[in-house]
């Protein structure tokens, strides 16, 4: 089926044996094939990540759903400690903003991370690395999924510090573009972390690093923050997320500021997943 | 079909010089140093179509180290592999458009269902929604795994994850198969369900097939050709009967002692450095006159009451594989 004689398509390799002396029932032990064979179909990219975004999503219902519901227990405490220090006004927009964020961070950089260390160490990339899939796919369905998982976590923390805080949920719809590019951000670094890491225990460690920045810089409010810590701060891609959120709550939210914020977390997320795929292409084939 | 005019001749994987050397690693704290190994020496092969082709070897002896160059996993040092006229060394993303793999690793699988798992490998294999629905349905009903199609694989057993892993290596036909020990911990209807799978693709579509085992039974019942690993070189390749018959003159006699040998007694005591111990266990490879009066001396007198048990065999692919000189003394098994 493979090396029909009449529908070989280029020569790559140019034979001094005729083809008919070859098939005519000279031993072809030592002398290999010189007639490329057709090669499957590859698989194309948005096929192959719908695929792969589907299989991980179901993965959710058997491995993933006690840490999706630490993510927001975790989200919801930290609402409830900070009700008791702050009082209201712009720390009360950081602290929930912040706090919805983090779930984020939690899923998609922390899970992700861990999930691409555990999958390179233990020779899980083999899989994918020997389907003719591109890599992206692999990445960006995985990061996908890791940030649809971050969706019930983050409206609920959302919705639940609005009502703590009194603030309103008006324009709680922009968590639509906040949670898949901050999602993107985060998932693309965590995924470029596992894949990265030469140890699966480093990427765990590298996506706990990672969200305990998101939670230690992004739930507190900036105003009596030192200036280096601000300039971490700074650095760190959930933080855009958290002030895009945090400017919502306001009376006429700048909107500019918003799309600004967005944007950076837009940007981010395209290096980082950008990044990423290179780290599993280099993963993979070593 | 191929119009071929002796298709078996067809060189399905040609390996020529392939070497690959891991570097000396220097010890760190808790790890101890690793002096450099060549874990795949010179390696030459040719695989025809339509052929089951086995590695066999002890663990450690190169099988998947080579695999891995074979399918694109690992660049070798030096060295060509050819698969269907492709250069896998230097495109080593082709091998994935020609082959499907088996790895012993199912971690990417695990939390899928068996059928998400097929279905999925074979969307990735380039499959449209519909062809790869309905090759999985065809692939698990072929395999028995329709029962279990709605489990996730982490919640089987060994046996039956493994099968569901070769279902998913099934779904999106390849012309290559490269399974690396692809029945381990399977109960015996798994391994003819594999075996049968394999032979209907080999029958219907001239599928080769590269099997990378240790347990010599397997090698000698199902493999038309085998190449015997040890220390990263091939020690020799033919048919399971053709290496055999470099062993015909010998008869392979195992003694268990019940607690230990005998050795007060002379003849025993004679045998003894020609024995490969292992426990209680004796291994000793006689020609069949010396074998018949071994037997004689342990089966009478004094030796007799500490026999537990004895056996009398023809030589197996393991007796091959320790008189071609091979280093390992355990690490095969016959199960």
């Amino acid at each position: 089926m493979v090396l029909e004689s009449g529908r070989e398509r280029e020569q790559r390799q140019v034979s001094v044996v005729p083809a008919e002396v070859l098939s005519g029932g000279a031993p072809a032990v030592d002398e290999p094939v010189r007639r490329p064979a057709e090669l499957g179909p590859r698989a194309r990219l948005w096929p192959s990540l719908v695929a792969v975004y589907r299989a991980q999503l179901s993965r959710a219902r058997v491995a993933r759903i006690p840490l999706l519901f630490v993510a927001t227990f975790q989200s919801v405490g930290i609402l409830v400690m900070m009700r008791g220090v702050v009082e209201g006004g712009r720390e009360a927009e950081s602290v929930v903003a912040g706090s919805a964020v983090l779930v984020v961070a939690f899923v998609a950089l922390n899970l992700l991370a861990q999930y691409f260390g555990q999958l390179r160490a233990s020779g899980g990339l083999d899989h994918y690395a020997t389907l003719p899939v591109p890599p992206a796919a692999v990445v960006l369905g995985a990061a996908g999924a890791y940030a649809s998982f971050t969706v019930p976590g983050t409206v609920v923390t959302a919705v639940f510090g609005c009502a703590l805080f009194g603030l309103p949920v008006t324009h709680l719809w922009v968590l639509a573009a906040v949670i898949p590019l901050a999602g993107a951000a985060l998932a693309g670094l965590g995924a470029a972390c596992g894949l990265l890491a030469p140890r699966p225990e480093l990427a765990t460690l590298l996506g706990q690093l990672g969200m305990s920045a998101a939670l230690l810089l992004g739930v507190l409010p900036p105003d009596r923050m030192p200036e280096p810590v601000r300039f971490l701060r700074d650095l760190l891609p959930s933080t855009y997320g958290v002030e895009a959120l945090a400017r919502t709550f306001g009376k006429g939210p700048d909107w500019a500021y918003v799309g600004v914020d967005l944007a950076v977390c837009a940007a981010v997320g395209v290096v980082s997943l950008a990044v990423a795929t290179w780290a599993y292409r280099r993963a993979a084939v070593r | 079909m191929a119009p071929a005019v002796r298709p078996r001749d067809e060189v399905v994987c040609a390996v020529r010089g392939l070497t690959k050397t891991y570097p000396a690693v220097r010890g760190r704290r808790g790890t101890p140093a690793t002096p450099e190994v060549r874990a795949i020496d010179d390696v030459r092969l040719d695989i025809r179509r339509g052929e089951i082709f086995g590695l066999l070897g002890p663990n450690g002896a190169g099988k998947s180290t080579l695999v891995r160059q074979l399918t694109g996993l690992m660049r070798p040092d030096t060295g060509s592999v050819e698969i269907l006229g492709h250069d896998i060394v230097r495109h080593p993303e082709r091998a994935a458009r020609i082959l499907a793999y088996l790895g012993q690793e199912s971690t990417a699988l695990d939390e899928l269902t068996v059928s998400l798992a097929a279905e999925t490998t074979g969307r990735l294999r380039g499959l449209d929604v519909r062809r790869a629905r309905s090759e999985r349905d065809a692939v698990l009903d072929e395999l028995g795994l329709t029962a279990i199609a709605g489990r996730p694989l982490k919640k089987l057993s060994g046996g039956q994850r493994r099968l569901a892993c070769f279902a998913a290596a099934l779904v999106g036909e390849r012309p290559l198969l490269v399974l690396d020990e692809p029945t381990t911990g399977m109960d015996p209807v798994a391994r003819r369900a594999v075996w049968s799978a394999v032979d209907r693709r080999r029958a219907e579509h001239g599928t080769t097939v590269l099997l990378v085992t240790h347990n010599v039974i397997e090698a000698e019942t199902v493999l038309d050709r085998v190449a015997v690993l040890d220390q990263g070189r091939i020690i020799a390749c033919d048919t399971p009967a053709g290496l055999k018959e470099q062993v015909a003159g010998e008869v392979r006699v195992e003694l268990v002692w019940r607690e230990r040998a005998p050795l007060d007694v002379p003849e025993v005591a004679g045998l003894r450095e020609r024995a490969a111990e292992s426990g209680r266990r004796w291994t000793l490879r006689l020609a069949p006159e010396e074998a018949r009066a071994v037997v004689a001396t342990v089966t009478g007198g004094a030796a007799f009451a500490a026999l537990d048990d004895f056996t009398l065999a023809t030589p197996s692919l393991e007796d091959v594989y320790l008189a071609l000189g091979g280093a390992a003394r355990q690490g095969l098994v016959r199960t």
